[in-house]
């Protein structure tokens, strides 16, 4: 029987949940023989080579490709995962939620002290930026949340390896404790 | 109307790469091609926009060590001392004023995060194009295909991540998103039992990193000519060094140096960093232009990371990585090494030189002492400068009565390369794509040229965006005729 894949992906994340997928250090080995690894940053697969079993997604939607991209996932992993709090409920990029977008880019392209001739980035090629950044179930279904900024290594390990396991996860105090 | 079509004239298409892979955070390449296949124009652009400058103004000075961190989660340490080494300054206790315990628990952390986040990008990012070659199949271009082929090359690669990433805990507190570092100094010590279980494994960690030096020499031997033309061409160079020159990666002032090493401006301190450098902004990304002011925007910009400290810095303080530079220095005559994929090779060198220095710290008894931190009088503004894995990273703040922060301005490690990446995708597409029919294939000599220079385009998006590649082939009235997306939409 073929292995099941698994996919990931970065929205408007930091790229430090991908980091603590890879703090599982040598079992990602392990997890290697488990499933076969489909569409991801740490690998050029670009495009869904099919169905997969799971998708993790890091970071909440802050643009429109980050939607795009989130439907995407959605249409070709049978079990999403928010992981992470920037996913779960945008996390710290959330914190322009309350500050209109204009002051934002503003701050950036026009005051900041290192500025020369300031202007602020406008081309086709640039992705619309979304009013607030959304968390990524208000966008699409999602099925499993793990918590944590980032979440911790050996609760990402535990929850993979129950799920493609069918087995109950085994989760200890201390793995979903969180910041 | 589609992106660019009016702007093009008669018989040109563009070609998009979206999402570059293999590289931390997100960004996207396009290339514009006449009929001929002749290439136009080619950018690298981030198309993400966080707004940290904005909306860490009114939070406590105390929390930018922990909150600005989250631009990037590859080199979180990096924003972390970078933002504590400002509020040092804003706290009255400045670089000089640490206790020694704090800042040499910092650079223990400091250290740790070079070498996780070198051996990261080597062995999990690149390797796959060093060892299987840039053109080889999509599928063996990851590092579980380099662990099937030399498992003990991955599991060296793991394993010395795996190490620097324990350092980090044992400084930081945790491996990612850590806050040892706070205002003034540091929040714990470093225990016996730590200490022990970190030098019980050090001496493998510098052989190892010794034989990383060694492979990426290797693989450039067996085709020099190659590697070094490979998009390369020549810049100035900018870092930190210590006042007597030597490479410190943790703290010293500015110097740059031009493609022939004069000199263009030395021992620069942090707090002046706004009278030598500026920033361009260009319409098409959201990540800025950084240059020298007295050079101008055409010819002021420069190179930062591995290969511009070495280009900048006297010598190296250890033994090891001090005769590596001898080698690598006079590989290139004395002057400096403007070879793109040479970063490579300063970059396992640097790491070399870190685990030499963690050795050199975890024998040292000030870890365990309990001066941790200091206050003095109060400042209103804060500038932090740290060489990040990346580069010169710049964290610079203002502060109000009420300890809140007013402005903060950053220019991240990777924001300093952005020029010298578009010259080398530009580079990339003269040498590999001109004159032909791009395909996928191809696309990725684009990609390794980006890797080259590490990029994090994670950080570079607290202004901005993701790396993604994707490939469109556009008529003159933008309308698509051929396609190779390897994006998100996959369509
Ligand atoms: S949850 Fe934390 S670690 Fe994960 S992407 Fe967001 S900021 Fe980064």
């Amino acid at each position: 029987m073929a292995k099941p894949k698994i996919a990931t992906t970065s929205l408007a994340g930091c790229f430090g949940c991908h980091m603590s997928v890879l703090d599982i250090d040598e079992r990602i080995l392990k997890l290697a023989e488990l499933v076969d690894f489909d569409k991801s940053p740490i690998n050029d697969i670009k495009r869904f080579t099919g169905q997969c079993e799971v998708g993790l997604i890091e970071g909440g939607c802050a643009n429109a490709e980050n939607v795009e991209v989130l439907r995407y996932f959605r249409d070709h992993c049978k079990i999403l995962i928010s992981l992470g709090e920037c996913a779960i409920m945008g996390g710290l990029p959330a914190m322009r939620n309350g500050i209109p977008l204009k002051e934002c880019l503003q701050e950036a392209f026009l005051n900041g002290p290192s500025v020369v001739d300031g202007m602020i980035p406008n081309d086709p090629d640039l992705p619309l930026i979304l009013d607030k950044v959304y968390p990524c179930h208000e966008v699409v279904k999602i099925d499993y949340f793990l918590p944590g900024c980032p979440p911790n290594a050996d609760l990402i390990w535990e929850s993979l390896v129950a799920l493609l396991s069918g087995k109950e996860a085994d989760l200890p105090y201390e793995l979903i404790k969180y910041d | 109307m589609e992106p660019y079509a009016q702007h093009l004239e008669k018989h040109m298409r563009k070609v998009v790469i979206d999402p570059v892979t293999r590289v931390e955070g997100h960004g996207k390449v396009t290339i514009v091609q006449d009929d001929e296949g002749h290439i136009d124009r080619t950018r690298l652009l981030i198309v993400e926009f966080r707004g940290f400058e904005r909306f860490v103004q009114g939070r406590p000075y105390w929390e930018a060590p922990v909150v600005v961190q989250r631009l990037c989660g590859i080199c979180p340490v990096s924003h972390h001392l970078a933002a504590a080494k400002a509020m040092d300054v804003v706290v009255g206790v400045g670089p000089d004023g640490l206790s020694p315990t704090a800042e040499k628990m910092r650079r223990l952390m400091h250290y740790g995060q070079m070498l996780q986040s070198h051996a990261l990008h080597f062995y999990h990012l690149c390797s796959p194009d060093l060892l299987f070659g840039f053109d080889s199949a999509v599928m063996k271009r990851n590092v579980l295909a380099v662990a099937a082929e030399y498992p003990d090359l991955a599991y060296q690669g793991i394993m010395l991540r795996k190490y620097g990433q324990e350092i980090i805990k044992s400084t930081a507190g945790k491996k990612i998103h850590g806050t040892g570092a706070i205002p003034g100094g540091i929040n714990k010590n470093l225990s016996t039992a730590e200490r022990d279980s970190h030098l019980k494994d050090i001496d493998r960690i510098i052989d190892w990193s010794k034989a990383s030096v060694d492979l990426v020499k290797k693989v450039h031997g067996q085709n020099p000519d190659y590697f070094d033309g490979f998009a390369s061409f020549e810049s100035n160079h900018l870092s930190i060094v210590r006042k007597d020159g030597a490479l410190d990666l943790y703290h010293g002032n500015l110097r740059a140096v031009d493609k022939d090493g004069e000199k263009i401006f030395d021992q620069v301190e942090p707090a002046d960093y706004l009278e030598h450098i500026g920033e361009e902004i260009k319409s098409w990304s959201y990540m800025k232009f950084p240059f020298i002011r007295k050079l101008g925007k055409r010819k002021g910009w420069y190179r930062v990371g591995p290969l511009a400290r070495l280009n900048c810095c006297d010598f190296i303080p250890s033994p090891l990585a001090q005769k590596e530079f001898e080698e690598f220095r006079a590989y290139t005559g004395g002057k400096p090494n403007n070879f793109s994929l040479h970063y490579h090779w300063a970059r396992m060198i640097e790491m070399l030189h870190s685990a030499e220095m963690i050795k050199e710290l975890l024998t040292d008894k000030d870890l365990q002492g309990t001066d941790l931190v200091r206050m003095g009088k109060k400042t209103h503004e804060g500038v932090g400068l740290i060489e990040a894995p990346r580069g010169t990273l710049f964290h610079h703040y203002k502060v109000d009565d009420r300890d809140q922060i007013t402005m903060c301005n950053l220019i991240v490690s990777t924001t300093n390369n952005n020029e010298p990446m578009n010259s080398a995708v530009a580079k990339v597409a003269d040498q590999h794509l001109e004159g032909k029919k791009i395909t996928e294939d191809l696309l990725n000599y684009v990609e390794v040229a980006i890797r080259a220079y590490d990029p994090c385009l994670s950080c570079a998006t607290h202004a901005l965006g993701r790396m993604p590649l994707k490939l469109e082939l556009r008529d003159t009235r933008g309308n698509l005729i051929h396609s190779l997306i390897r994006g998100a939409s996959g369509s």
